[in-house]
């Protein structure tokens, strides 16, 4: 049967065009990308038919390489071919010492305390490293799918904090990426599980990465995926499996130290033992090491006894988890599990054992979260109008303050449904005391130092009053996305101080500004090219989402005078959108936005009543 | 117009009292996110996202605070004027002191028992108990909603607080004896 084309009066007179949306799994190993095509989510290949491009960004003089080419070269280019560059992500120099054996490149401290890789091609940070990764799935995407990206829902584990978080948002900034949403991999798994089989119930995500480990506690209920609460490690992965082995060889190997390219072949050997033993009990592995040649027998236990403390840390982290969710084991339906660690025989045992069920490996546990993450971009991308899914997630980690002493004070607590917003009041503690520093963090711990910093900031301008009198009223707010932005505000004078939280060891705007300048290779002019159809996409997004608002509540909500008023408004940008005027655009875009404000939280009035239309009081209290 | 500072309850729709249908309330909340929450506004202009923001997140506040026990019952004294949650110590009657002192010791003294698995889960036990008659009394005193009584249900609320603390101070307690 053919289907008519109904366009709906007030959008665009064009056919619809489907948006183009993918979903990017951003991963320490390998990343993906994936797209929902005729109504099914699956990943894309490259040109060469292969799916998972390895993370490996390596740099030459000639050029920049992602992916398999790069990977070969790992052990004999190790200084300029980065691997696993998601573990440092948001991370600062001093965070680095603790990844022992593998702290095997040469760091720059930059200011801020963010470390750069030394490479023959200049110090990269671990920012723009992983943006080189983003690009080449931009690049795949857009040949496969042939046309422009809409944007991209790019997946992080939920364990990430705000620092790390930020520093991916960053990375797709500068891969000239829209982030339509950061989705935590393990909801994103269960996106994948729970469209298919249409699952009702509590379900627990394991996620085992190379080089995070998340669990996630869901409940699924007509559509709506809410985490009750997640934890993890996001420094603990497949990656330290093959550590550990590593560590082993070279006990067998006499414990003498090693450089890094020697250190590199040590673990590529290990990963590969590691993999064979999870379809054979014992394998022979031959050693060619600092000129020293022999074989050696892994059988899995002894493999199994090497990883079981880490087995058992995510262990922990699962009993945990379930405590903080307020969920039996008896209650967990369906264990999903996602990540290549996951193929690890004693993994899969021992999960096995703790939940008392055997876990769902179905969907290749490689490729599950792209495919999630697909499925959410196109909802978001707005080619599902009709579609009831929608993704609660939670905080991972507490946000506070620091306090007096160095003690973490805790604003929000971890496993809080986000979005969130929530303010704390605090007072001076010195007599004439005119301004005070605000120290973001995020972690559990009691001590500022155990926690992460995220953000410093001043607040200027109170005035002098005994110790104890001011009012300081510090606001958190985190979006759908997990990311902080905190306000302050001295309550009896009303002096105000706010800030989008940049991490400590984050880029700031200008960084990002230079670093998409210098990488765009073509003429200035196509800069403001792309600069004025960015705005005009951003007007034509306004207009159609407000012609479409006149159109179904206009007669209710807005008087005649309203309602001429706003047409008039939109007249205006329509005519600055057709010019060529970027900035006055943007302008324009601003001023219909506010004078349309009114209009969108009347609407957004009316749907929550319409929600919650035939739930009258009195009518509840006769149920009962 | 709607405004995001009117309360809870009327909020979500739900009748003002204790006895709260926390299945209705998680309802309601899934009824809201699915019209209220960012995702929904993806397409649409920063504004409405923006506002979309606001009130989810009021939406979250509104129902973690309702689904709690002790937070559902300092917002209903609140309602009444009745400010528990940001008073500093109170008063409370030496009976009641003297049973906490003695919670915390037995608490205190269960890492060096023969049985610390089955210590806690008594001792948790107990806490739960004394928490549902507090609940108890407090919907009772509430109730009968006289300047008197919801003094009077203020005064469990502090004791339930105290209940509360201990309750997670066993939780940890547990999480540091049978995680290692």
């Amino acid at each position: 049967m053919a289907l008519l084309q109904i366009a709906e009066p007030g959008q665009s007179p064009e056919p619809h065009k489907r948006k183009l949306a993918v979903g990017i799994d951003l991963g320490t190993t390998n990343s993906l990308v994936a797209a929902v095509r005729s109504g099914e989510s699956t990943t894309l290949p490259d040109e060469g038919g292969s799916h998972l491009l390895p993370s490996v960004v390596r740099y030459t003089e000639q050029g920049v390489v992602v992916g398999q080419a790069a990977l070969s070269k790992a052990s004999v280019d190790p200084f300029n071919t980065i691997v696993s560059v998601k573990r440092l992500m948001g991370r600062g120099v001093d965070d680095l010492k603790g990844l022992e054996g593998e702290a095997v490149y040469r760091f720059t401290e930059h200011e801020g305390g963010m470390p750069y890789l030394q490479t023959v091609a200049g110090d990269k940070s671990p920012v723009e490293v992983s943006a080189e990764i983003l690009r080449t799935l931009k690049a795949r995407a857009r040949a496969s799918l042939e046309g422009e990206l809409e944007g991209a829902v790019i997946t992080v584990p939920a364990y990430f904090d705000d620092a790390q978080r930020q520093a991916t948002k960053d990375a797709a900034q500068l891969a000239g990426i829209k982030v339509l949403r950061l989705l935590n991999e393990p909801t994103a798994a269960a996106v994948a599980y729970g469209l298919d089989k249409a699952a009702e119930g509590v379900i627990a995500v394991y996620d085992l990465g190379g080089g995070t480990f998340d669990i996630s506690i869901l409940r699924l209920n007509k559509g709506v995926f809410e985490v009750l609460a997640t934890g993890g490690d996001s420094a603990l992965g497949g990656d330290d499996f093959d550590l550990a082995l590593a560590g082993w060889f070279l006990e067998q190997l006499g414990g003498k130290e090693v450089v890094a390219g020697e250190s590199r072949y040590l673990t590529e050997k290990a990963r590969w033992v590691k993999e064979k033993l999870t379809d054979n009990p014992a394998v022979t592995v031959d050693l060619d090491h600092a000129g020293q040649k022999i074989s050696l027998d892994v059988s899995r236990t002894l493999f199994d006894d090497l990883v079981e403390p880490l087995v058992s840390k995510t262990i922990r982290a699962c009993r945990r988890t379930l405590k903080d969710a307020g969920v039996a084991i008896g209650e967990v339906q369906d264990v999903v599990m996602v990540g290549g660690s996951t193929r690890v025989p004693a993994v899969r045992s021992r999960v096995e054992s703790f939940f008392e069920r055997a876990p769902r490996i179905d969907i290749d546990p490689d490729r599950v979260v792209a495919v999630g993450a697909a499925i959410q971009a196109d909802v978001l991308a707005g080619n599902k109008p009709d579609s009831e899914m929608l993704l609660l997630d939670v905080l991972p980690l507490s946000l506070g303050l620091e306090t007096m002493g160095g003690l973490a004070e805790k604003v929000i607590h971890r496993n809080t449904s986000i979005p969130v917003a929530r303010a704390q009041e605090f007072t001076t503690y010195q007599d004439g005391q005119t301004a005070m520093m605000i120290h973001v963090v995020q972690g559990e711990r009691e001590l500022v130092d155990d926690c992460r910093s995220l953000a410093q900031f001043v607040l200027r301008g109170i005035p002098p009053m005994a110790a104890g009198a001011a009012k300081i009223r510090v606001a958190f707010q985190v979006d759908a996305d997990g990311l902080l932005g905190v306000s302050a505000k001295e309550l009896s004078t009303g002096v105000e101080s706010e800030i989008q939280v940049k991490p400590s060891y984050g880029l700031d705007d200008n960084e990002i500004a230079e670093m998409l300048k210098a990488s765009y290779s073509f003429a200035e002019d196509d800069m403001a090219l792309r600069n004025l159809r960015e705005q005009q996409v951003e007007a034509d997004r306004l207009l159609v989402s407000l012609e479409q608002a006149m159109l179904t509540d206009g007669e209710q909500l807005l008087t005649p005078e309203e309602e001429e008023h706003l047409r008039e408004q939109m007249a205006i940008l329509q005519a600055l959108r057709n010019g060529s005027d970027a900035s006055a655009i943007e302008q324009g875009v601003s001023v219909l936005s506010q004078a349309s404000d009114f209009f969108a939280a009347r609407r957004m009035d009316q749907s929550i009543k319409n929600a919650l239309k035939g739930h009258s009081i009195q009518e509840i209290e006769g149920e009962s | 117009m709607m405004d995001i500072t009117q309360n809870y309850f009327e909020f979500l729709a739900l009748p003002v009292t204790y006895q709260l249908d926390l299945q209705a309330l998680s309802e309601r909340s899934r009824e809201l996110q699915k019209t209220l929450h960012p995702d929904r506004f993806s397409h649409l202009s920063d504004r409405e996202r923006r506002l979309s923001v606001q009130y989810t997140a009021y939406l979250n506040e509104a129902v973690s605070t309702l689904k709690n026990p002790l937070s559902r019952a300092q917002y209903l004294l609140k309602l009444e004027g009745f400010d528990t949650f940001s008073e500093s110590q109170r008063q409370l009657d030496p009976m009641f002191l003297m049973q906490q002192m003695e919670l915390r010791e037995s608490l205190a003294e269960i890492s060096a028992t023969s049985d610390p698995a089955a210590e806690l889960d008594a001792l948790r036990a107990t806490v739960e108990q004394e928490q549902a008659s507090l609940r108890e009394q407090f919907d009772k005193y509430y109730q009968q909603s006289t300047p008197s009584s919801f003094e009077a249900a203020a005064v469990c609320v502090r004791k339930m607080q105290f209940f509360d603390k201990l309750g997670r101070e066993i939780e940890a307690l547990e999480d540091q004896l049978f995680d290692e």
